[in-house]
């Protein structure tokens, strides 16, 4: 089939889609988008959390032909410019939260679409948000770090 | 080991600071190459064919049907294997794809090469394997002493049987006023890597292959790649890609030589990647481990003897079980000062999942086993828990169990003194119920709910052991790049997440004073740098990476002393430029180097070690020792068996902090995954058939299983070790298993042997 889709801001269509195929799939393997991950591919990990809509998904349980003229932003969206990071990147480099990371795209995700809603998470507002992103490396202790860091930085850039 | 010569000048961004990753930036940002993210033009699908039987004998293999599915390229069974039909990483004998018979689950046994992944599992699923199915052998008790079961290997089904004989048993027996035994398991835990096992496999003009794939150790690798292909190892080119963690699960092959043989059948790249349950099949895992200890103690706490019998599942290959044994053994009794030892170590071959490395190898499995008897102990003789391990505790100078004398700091009694003063966290508020067991779930507000303090003390080896030549090798390459001094570093060392490429450049900026640092690509091109296993590869690569700087250091004085009439041993290297002691700043380094660049490449090989006495386990085995401890705060819900982990509080010495933020983490990272085979993580093999190979049934911590933690870190340099430095990243995975699961028995009142800790577990013991 023949897919067209709006991804971080361009429009793409992309043609002999499986009806099969994930959204991730299309994203990774026919678009050139490998940034989000592959850890899991049943929506337990979070590795591959983008934005379909505006909200936070698993681009692993989405078919790709649900995405259908619909809008998705992947990490390689989030930063506001080339060369550039977004808060929430900078908080994690900043942090220590990245090890081998593999989790980092979907977790970047995922924080971020805490830090826009709620700009002053609890501790346990964060765990509550997160806890359907797996890390493997870190314990969460930096990625706890890196949170409030984002949200701090996100609060003093607005202000 | 020479002085720190240039410790004295700090470099910014140096050994001691916090610098950032250098693969930070890609890794935010999506742009980081992982295996799996690897593409190439025209290449094809590779997958792979497993065994669904844990014993069968293969009576035919039929492939036409799927050699003759549309858009299928290849379809290869063991026929096809170019040479050697056998592999493995301490003994040849797993086939690269089964010939007539299948050991375990998952087992390869024929791969398809097509353009599509789906198309190539649609083709795996036309292979017609016509097996005789057979009784498979998963007892590993059975395995170890039962002379009428199968023989799973022409050498029977012990792997290797490792006594430890220390003092005379005997007189200890005669001499304990108190003595406590206990039985003890330990479940078969995954290393749940988040990156599966991925690569690509391109063919050569020159009939050789290009590999890229996400490994711990490409050298050996190669070495078990090149004969199964029929080439020279010049002709296997290998590539370090990016890794998604390891933990131990990649020092094994798994899919390099099938893509390989694809790519060289159908003359195109072949890209391999596991999905999640295909990964549960497509690696080893932590031995289970079935254990009995008994240990003899005076009235006053001191240990007069312990004797233990530990029996490891390998599995049905050999993969790292001897040198997994030999750990168990050799740490058996922990860090404890203990005059007579008797223990026998038995790795197995069974029909379950093949096990070998995982982070802490061996000495996990051990530490569960002492550090509950230590709780034992402390029980039956009405003492503290953390006063039964003081009166105990080695220090330098005290005996192992293999005889070995440790010979450098060792300061578990000041360890545990931290550990006690350390604050207790406050009572859970009540009033918010994620702050119970069971948390949003919303099962209990506060009812039921009991709250356990335990401890746990580890010792793990650090490097290589038993008299392995265990080395790695530098580059360090220094030339004036855009006016600026900047050095090339060069090893095959894998960075599997740890942060080995952030220490490299500390290492360089320190010891060249310069802050230009560029991380080439690690490859075969250069000489081996052994694993990223044995928490070595600070010591050992790092290691490396110092004395090729300081090879470097010494060249650049050798000319300036020439050039400037200066003696060498008065000049030294900061700020990007030669100084003299007396003299000042004689060149900018960058003038200095001109077009001329200064290259050294340097191996670094640790003290050596000796192989354990086959009969009586003595010997200095170990290069270096290196101890954590823990202690758990656990609130139980007694009546559902829930629990939350309040918090994780750790000591631990790690000779010389290097860079404070990773140090951290991986002391983070390793008690996580104590949390988890503490109470979550097991994977289920019942019949030698795995039962929940997804993240959906093997559960690993998330962020609300992970508590807060506390971190106490300690520098006691080990002179024999760059900086002082110890390994790091074992130790706290040893010791919060036992304290978490001590912490669960203080809140229970229950035995609770057997770690993973589940609810049933504590429901269906209550009384």
């Amino acid at each position: 089939m023949r897919l067209t889709i709006q991804i971080n801001g361009e429009q793409h269509q992309v043609d002999d889609v499986w009806a099969g195929e994930s959204l991730l799939y299309v994203l990774r393997e026919r678009l050139g988008l490998p940034g989000s991950k592959n850890a899991c591919e049943q929506g337990e990990c979070g590795s591959c959390t983008v934005y379909l809509d505006g909200t936070a998904v698993c681009a692993c349980l989405v078919a790709a032909g649900q995405a259908q003229d619909r809008e998705v932003v992947t990490v390689e969206g989030l930063a506001p410019g080339a060369g550039e990071l977004h808060p929430v990147q900078e908080a994690f480099l900043a942090a220590g939260a990245v090890q081998c990371g593999f989790c980092t795209p979907g977790l970047v995700v995922a924080a971020h679409n805490l830090v826009r809603r709620n700009p002053e998470p609890s501790d346990a507002q964060i765990r509550e948000e997160l806890a359907g992103n797996l890390c493997r490396c870190t314990g969460y202790e930096k990625i706890m770090d890196a949170v409030r860091m984002a949200a701090a930085n996100t609060q003093e850039a607005g202000a | 080991m020479s002085a720190p010569a240039n410790i004295d000048a700090p470099t910014r961004d140096g050994v001691g600071d916090s610098p950032q990753r250098p693969d930070g930036i890609g890794k935010v940002t999506g742009e980081f190459a992982y295996a799996s993210d690897l593409w190439h033009d025209d290449m094809l699908w590779g997958a792979t064919l497993r065994s669904p039987h844990p014993y069968a004998r293969i009576r035919s293999i039929d492939i036409s049907a799927a050699l003759a599915h549309p858009g299928v390229y290849a379809v290869l069974t063991h026929e096809d294997v170019p040479g050697a039909k056998y592999y493995g990483l301490d003994h040849v004998d797993q086939p690269v794809l089964a010939i007539d018979t299948v050991r375990y689950q998952g087992e390869p046994v024929a791969l398809v090469a097509a353009e599509h992944p789906e198309i190539a599992r649609r083709a795996l699923a036309k292979i017609e394997v016509s097996y005789d199915v057979l009784e498979p052998l998963t007892d590993p008790r059975k395995a170890a002493f039962d002379a009428t079961a199968p023989a799973l290997h022409e050498h029977g089904n012990i792997v290797r049987h490792q006594p430890v004989r220390f003092g005379k048993i005997s007189e200890g027996q005669r001499a304990a006023e108190v003595v406590v035994r206990g039985e003890y398991q330990v479940g078969m835990q995954d290393q749940a890597f988040l990156g599966p096992e991925a690569g690509l496999a391109v063919p050569t003009e020159d009939g050789g292959i290009e590999l890229y794939v996400a490994t711990q150790w490409m050298h050996v690798d190669l070495r078990q790649i090149a004969p199964c292909l029929a080439l020279p190892e010049d002709k296997v080119r290998m590539t370090l890609s990016g890794v998604g963690g390891a933990f131990g699960a990649r020092e094994d092959l798994s899919m390099q030589v099938h893509a390989a043989m694809l790519a060289l059948h159908t003359g195109k790249p072949i890209k391999i990647v596991y999905n999640r349950e295909e990964s549960f099949f497509g690696h080893v895992h932590r031995h289970p481990a079935l254990m009995r200890y008994e240990h003899g103690a005076w009235r006053d706490g001191t240990l007069v003897y312990a004797k233990a019998e530990i029996i490891l599942d390998g599995g049905a290959y050999t993969s790292s079980t001897m040198n997994v044994v030999a750990n168990a053994a050799s740490l058996g009794v922990g860090p404890y000062s203990v005059p007579h030892i008797e223990i026998d170590t038995y790795g197995v071959y069974t029909n379950n999942p093949p096990c070998g490395a995982m982070r802490g190898f061996g000495a996990v499995q051990a530490c569960y086993g002492y550090e509950s008897q230590m709780d034992r102990l402390a029980a039956e003789l009405d003492m503290h828990p953390l006063e039964v391990r003081r009166i105990n505790a080695i220090s330098q100078g005290s005996v192992l169990a293999n005889g070995q004398v440790v010979d450098t700091p060792a300061p578990l009694a000041e360890m545990l003194d931290r550990l006690a003063a350390t604050p207790q966290p406050e009572p859970a508020d009540q009033t918010d119920i994620r702050n119970l067991p069971g948390g949003a779930a919303n099962t209990t507000h506060g009812e039921g709910v009991r709250r356990g303090i335990g401890y746990g003390v580890g010792l793990k080896n650090i490097c290589f052991s038993e008299g392995a030549d265990d080395y790695s090798t530098a580059r360090v390459r220094l030339a004036a790049v855009g006016g600026e001094p900047t050095a090339l570093v060069h090893t095959a060392a894998a960075e599997v997440g740890q942060g080995l490429v952030t220490l490299q450049g500390q290492i360089v900026r320190t010891e060249l004073g310069i802050e230009r640092v560029v991380i080439a690509p690690a490859d075969t091109q250069i000489g081996d740098a052994g694993s990223t296993s044995a928490s070595r590869q600070s010591y050992m690569t790092g290691g490396a990476v110092k004395v090729a700087c300081e090879a470097v250091r010494e060249m650049i004085f050798e000319r300036a002393a020439d050039q400037f009439g200066v003696p060498a041993d008065e000049l030294s290297l900061a700020g990007g430029k030669i100084v003299a002691q007396c003299a000042g700043v004689l060149a900018a380094l960058a003038d200095f180097l001109g077009t001329e660049p200064i290259e050294a490449v340097r191996e670094f090989h640790h003290r050596p070690t000796q192989r354990m006495d086959p009969v009586t386990g003595q010997g200095d085995s170990h290069t270096q020792l290196a101890l954590c401890v823990h202690r758990a705060v656990v609130d139980v819900d007694v009546e559902l068996g829930l629990l939350k982990v309040v918090e994780l509080a750790a000591v631990q010495d790690v000779g010389k902090v290097l860079h404070r933020n990773s140090l951290e983490g991986q002391i983070h990272g390793g008690t996580a995954q104590g949390l988890g085979l503490a109470v979550l993580e097991e994977i289920q093999v019942v019949d030698g058939l795995i039962r929940n190979p997804s993240f959906t049934d093997y559960l690993i911590p998330t962020i609300l299983d992970m508590p807060p933690m506390r971190l106490d870190i300690l520098e006691n340099p080990d002179p024999h070790a760059p900086y002082g430095l110890r390994g790091a990243g074992e130790p706290p995975t040893l010791s919060s298993t036992p304290a978490i699961a001590a912490a669960i028995r203080d809140a229970t009142g229950l035995p609770l042997t057997r770690v993973p800790i589940g609810p049933e577990d504590i429901i269906h013991s209550v009384k």
